[in-house]
């Protein structure tokens, strides 16, 4: 019932234990030598015939112990007890390869992220990583020799989301000749970014930049650009990805249209546009949502259009000069194959609405960062004009409060990163365009890229005002003279000591950046997993910020945090150059972890069918069993989790390898002198 | 029963179980006789009489085949498997409870006192001295010792070294009559035993191997108690009803006699072939199946198993990696 315990008299294994120092990481709290010399006298009997330590075992010369030793000394197994698998297994193997071992009869052990970095007590520690190494020299005596998997990559890429991260990656990889999918869920590409006028700290014209790689992206002959569309179902693994993909009826005909805009001009339907002119603007039922749109065709609303509603007007139809317009047309399916996948799905705008004291949504004169974004641009519902909600009056002073649900306990605690930025650009284009005073109310000024302090300085200069405190409430209640008819700000000013009530007309709010409402979702349509916030998981925030626990899906721009917009296309660009490599390499090394179901003791009870994220289990109907296709198995031991009979197996997690490493962390193995 | 020395030896013995394995070797029918036929019978206290001291002079190795039913609840027990491994060339694990500890494992979750409180002491029992077994009691006779009740109760395999185990509780009786038949040609060199550790008597797949109801992609959304069903569809697999059924993780040899009947197996017949702990493995693949991403909906779902322990590890706690709940330990 339980594993055989191998006679402890003769090990066939020669193991090489390693045991890191990791400079002071691992050494200040395990001692070191003692586990060395531990495991080389006491683990003797387990096969244990080399054991060192060293400062860094992953240096070249660290690296070299291991190569001299296997060579020399002819050890067939390798244990390392240094830091995680996830940072240093592949060196290590690598190392092993070189010396002529097969990679995979190394092990790795932590004895750094589970045992020096969590643990205060130096004794307990060092008891501690003894029972870790234990339980790598018991596990590595099962492992067997294997070879990596070579899959082949399909030389096409998907690029989900048509914001300015995902153009500038779907550009990167088009323009190096590969063909790419651009899919957007909107009616046209451009992102939060076509809905801005100026962009710091330059205050270069957002359309200006940003319209030419739109255009680009479109006309592009190896982009495909789907917009209107969602991803619905991702299959498969890296190389070989087949995704679907729906496109929903636009209700006009792309190779008839023209884009020449009668068909807007003529509905009748007026809908607020809560999107693009973020609920300031109007739309009609027939748009694109602005006039640089790609591409230009536009798509009928079909919850606001006149005829879905009620089967009358047409008037688009009748006036369509190249009889473009068909209501007939139906949401379609698309199936395409892809190698790689890269999401830059972006964020949504905290609502303001949530911190009530600011009366957003109560108060006319408050306004949301877009909303402004909005008023100040040239082509939004008032032509660029800085005005209050009725329309027409300038505001002679304007407050602007920052960190609108960042950094605050009671909605999310990080930092927007862009607010600050954002803040300074919007008090500096109420001074160019309206000369009113701006108050500015801040908790810290965060300016820490590229001439965006030198900004700060220059707004500064122009004569706004910076008031440090967080604003406790905005109120119409005008308790003193002057306070008439104002919206007025109740802060603590924290550098003047004092309370503060400062009378304003316009109250713009800068809101915070937060993962997109179906961010959840789309994780899952991807297998990717999302942070406790909501953003999206790099494989490593420092070292692998693009890529993913899944490989062959790569994340770009505010998917996975709040980005400006040099960061967010530098991810971009990042992230093309991770596909790039592996589509000129045509082929990518898989690790060979994969799991298959024994047919004899399977007995077709089917649980495990659903639970493959990659779809490689089905059921063979007339055998009754159900079986595991290698090429789509990604190892992940879902499955041999869930069978109940255990007949479904993993490479390299094998019952032996599991339950012998247990034995081994209890030390049930060892004989104490 | 023939006495004839020349003929090999047969032993069978219950510690710490209820009979019920001895009933399913005289189900058999017919095939004792040619247990009577091929073995010399030299101890099996329920069908003959024999001491414990008979089977102390045979001489180490002289019992070719012993089965060995009952789980080890007390030192009575221990001595017995040590004494019977001793005399024994093939010991046999028989049934549940020697296998795996079977149902007597569930007293595992409690201290011994508590199981005594509740044997001696609860309403039902008239015991009003609140008397409690003790291993030794003075008498004028002189002193009287009974067997000592240990902390757990352990499988033969943590006692002493196992050749086979049949599983079952009880060992279905076709399944005896196939492995008497096999020893029997075994020992006249017409078959070859299996090797040494394996289980016989039943098959290497799970229940649902031999279960003829309709499976499919299992999607769960309640567990229901099959006595809170209207109706259950006679032809659909029952865990996709939602009715808890252990059988994806039972070893087959039953037939699927449960589910076949309308209920569901409760898993008597232990770990699929390699399986180390099959309430882990229950656990594992309900929870697998359970179809909501909701915390709420799932606590709701898995609410519908009121008794954990009863329904992953009724028969297989003993013997099972948990063995033993904490308290006990």
């Amino acid at each position: 019932m339980t594993t055989q315990p191998q006679d402890p008299a003769q090990p066939k294994e020669k193991i090489g234990v390693y045991v890191c120092h990791c400079g002071s990481n691992i050494a200040g709290i395990v001692d070191v030598a003692e586990v060395r010399e531990w495991a080389g006298q006491r683990l003797a009997g387990r096969g244990v015939t080399v054991a060192r330590d060293y400062k860094f075992m992953c240096s070249s010369l660290g690296q070299e112990l291991i190569e001299k030793d296997i060579k020399e000394q002819g050890l067939n197994r390798v244990v390392v007890a240094a830091c995680s698998p996830h940072l240093h297994e592949g060196t290590f193997r690598t190392a092993c390869g070189r010396a002529g071992l097969n990679p995979y009869l190394c092990e790795l052990v932590s004895i750094r992220e589970q045992v020096s970095w969590v643990h205060t007590d130096k004794h307990a520690a060092t008891d501690k990583a003894k029972a870790v190494v234990s339980g790598g020299v018991e596990r590595v005596r099962h492992h067997t020799p294997l070879e990596p998997l070579r899959v082949a990559i399909h030389p096409a890429t998907l690029v989900v989301g048509g914001g300015i991260a995902g153009i500038q990656a779907a550009l990167e990889l088009a323009d190096a000749g590969k063909k790419v999918y651009l899919v957007e869920r909107e009616p046209s590409i451009g992102g939060h970014m076509a809905q801005f006028d100026k962009t710091f700290p330059t205050l270069d014209c957002a359309a200006c930049i940003l319209t030419p790689r739109m255009v680009s992206a479109g006309n592009h002959p190896n982009i495909t650009l789907l917009t209107w569309s969602e991803v619905t179902e991702v299959h498969g693994y890296v190389g070989n990805f087949t995704v679907k993909i729906k496109q929903r009826a636009r209700h006009v005909k792309t190779e008839l249209c023209t884009g020449c805009g009668i068909c807007q001009e003529k509905c009748p339907k007026k809908v607020i546009d809560d999107v693009y002119e973020a609920g300031l603007g109007y739309r009609k039922a027939v748009y694109t949502p602005f006039p640089q749109a790609v591409p230009k065709y536009p798509v009928i609303d079909v919850e606001n259009c006149t005829y879905f509603r009620k089967g009358t007007c047409r008037a688009c139809e009748k006036l369509c000069p190249t009889g473009a317009i068909d209501f007939a047309q139906k949401d379609e399916v698309l199936t395409v194959q892809v190698g790689n996948i890269i999401l830059a799905t972006g964020f949504d705008l905290f609502n303001p609405q949530k911190v009530t004291q600011y009366g957003y949504g109560r108060l006319a004169n408050v306004f949301t960062s877009l909303e402004f974004e909005r008023l100040t641009n040239a082509a939004g519902p008032t032509n660029g004009a800085i005005v209050l909600r009725d329309g027409k009056t300038v505001p002679k002073s304007v407050g602007i409060i920052h960190c609108v649900g960042s950094r605050d306990r009671n909605f999310n605690n990080y930092c927007s990163a862009i607010c600050c930025m954002q803040s300074l650009k919007f008090a500096h284009l109420v001074k160019e365009r309206t000369g009113a005073t701006v108050y500015n109310f801040y908790i810290d000024i965060r300016t820490t890229a590229k001439a965006y302090d030198e900004f700060y300085q220059r707004v500064l200069e122009e004569g706004t005002l910076f008031v440090r405190g967080r604003v406790a409430e905005v109120t119409d209640a005008a308790r003193l003279p002057g306070e008439e008819g104002k919206l007025i700000l109740q802060v603590e000013d924290t550098l003047a000591g004092k309370q503060r009530r400062i009378p304003v007309d316009m109250v713009v709010l800068s809101a915070g950046l937060q993962p997109r409402a179906d961010a959840k979702a789309t994780a899952q349509v991807f297998g990717l997993s999302c942070s406790a916030d909501g953003w999206f998981i790099e494989k490593h925030p420092k070292l692998d910020p693009v890529a993913t626990m899944t490989e062959g899906v790569f994340i770009a721009g505010c998917i996975s945090g709040p980005k400006d917009i040099p960061a967010s296309v530098a991810q971009g660009s990042a992230a093309a150059a991770r596909v790039l490599s592996t589509i000129d390499k045509g082929e990518i090394t898989l690790e060979p972890v994969r799991a298959s179901i024994n047919a004899t003791q399977c007995s077709g009870c089917r649980i495990c069918n659903t639970l493959c994220p990659f779809g490689a289990i089905s059921f063979l109907e007339a055998d009754r069993v159900s079986e595991v296709n290698p090429a789509l198995c990604q190892g992940c031991g879902t499955c041999v989790a869930a069978c109940p009979a255990g007949a479904i197996s993993g490479t390299g997690f094998s019952n032996d390898q599991i339950l012998s490493q247990i034995e081994g962390l209890l030390m049930l193995n060892m004989e104490y002198a | 029963m023939s006495v004839n020395g020349s003929k090999p030896k047969f032993a069978m013995y219950w510690a710490s179980s209820c009979g019920g394995c001895e009933i399913a070797v005289l189900n058999t029918g017919l095939k004792i006789l040619d247990v009577d036929a091929a073995f010399d019978v030299v101890f099996w206290p329920v069908a003959m009489d024999a001491k414990y001291k008979d089977v102390e002079a045979l001489p180490d190795g002289a019992i070719t085949l012993t089965l060995f039913n009952g789980g080890i609840r007390n030192d009575e027990n221990v001595a017995m498997a040590k004494l019977l491994r001793r005399k024994s060339q093939i010991l046999v694990a028989f049934g549940s409870c020697a296998t795996e500890g079977c149902i007597p494992g569930l007293a595992n979750l409690s201290p011994a006192r508590e199981v005594f409180d509740t044997a001696y002491g609860t309403v039902s029992t008239e015991n009003p001295m609140g008397v409690r077994p003790q291993p030794e009691v003075k008498m004028p006779e002189g002193v009287l010792h009974i067997p000592v009740f240990a902390s757990t109760v352990r499988t033969l395999e943590q006692v002493v070294d196992v050749d086979y185990f049949i599983p079952g509780c009880p060992p279905e009786s076709h399944q005896i009559a196939l492995v008497i038949d096999l020893v029997i040609q075994a020992l006249n060199g017409k078959a070859q035993l299996p090797p040494k550790g394996a289980t016989i008597g039943a098959g290497a797949s799970t229940v649902c191997d031999e279960c003829p109801r309709q499976r499919n992609v299992k999607k769960i959304r309640a567990f229901v108690r099959i006595q809170e069903l209207e109706t259950v569809d006679p032809d659909l697999c029952l865990l996709e009803q939602g009715i808890p059924c252990n059988g994806p993780a039972i070893r087959n040899g039953c037939g699927a006699l449960c589910p076949r009947a309308g209920a569901q197996c409760i898993g008597c017949y232990g770990p699929a072939e390699g399986v180390v702990d099959n309430g882990a493995r229950l656990i594992a693949a309900f929870a697998s199946v359970v179809d909501s991403n909701d915390p709420v909906e799932i606590e709701r779902i898995l609410d519908g198993i009121p008794d954990p322990a009863g329904q992953f590890y009724r028969f297989s706690l003993a013997g099972s990696l948990l063995h033993a709940s904490r308290a006990v330990r």
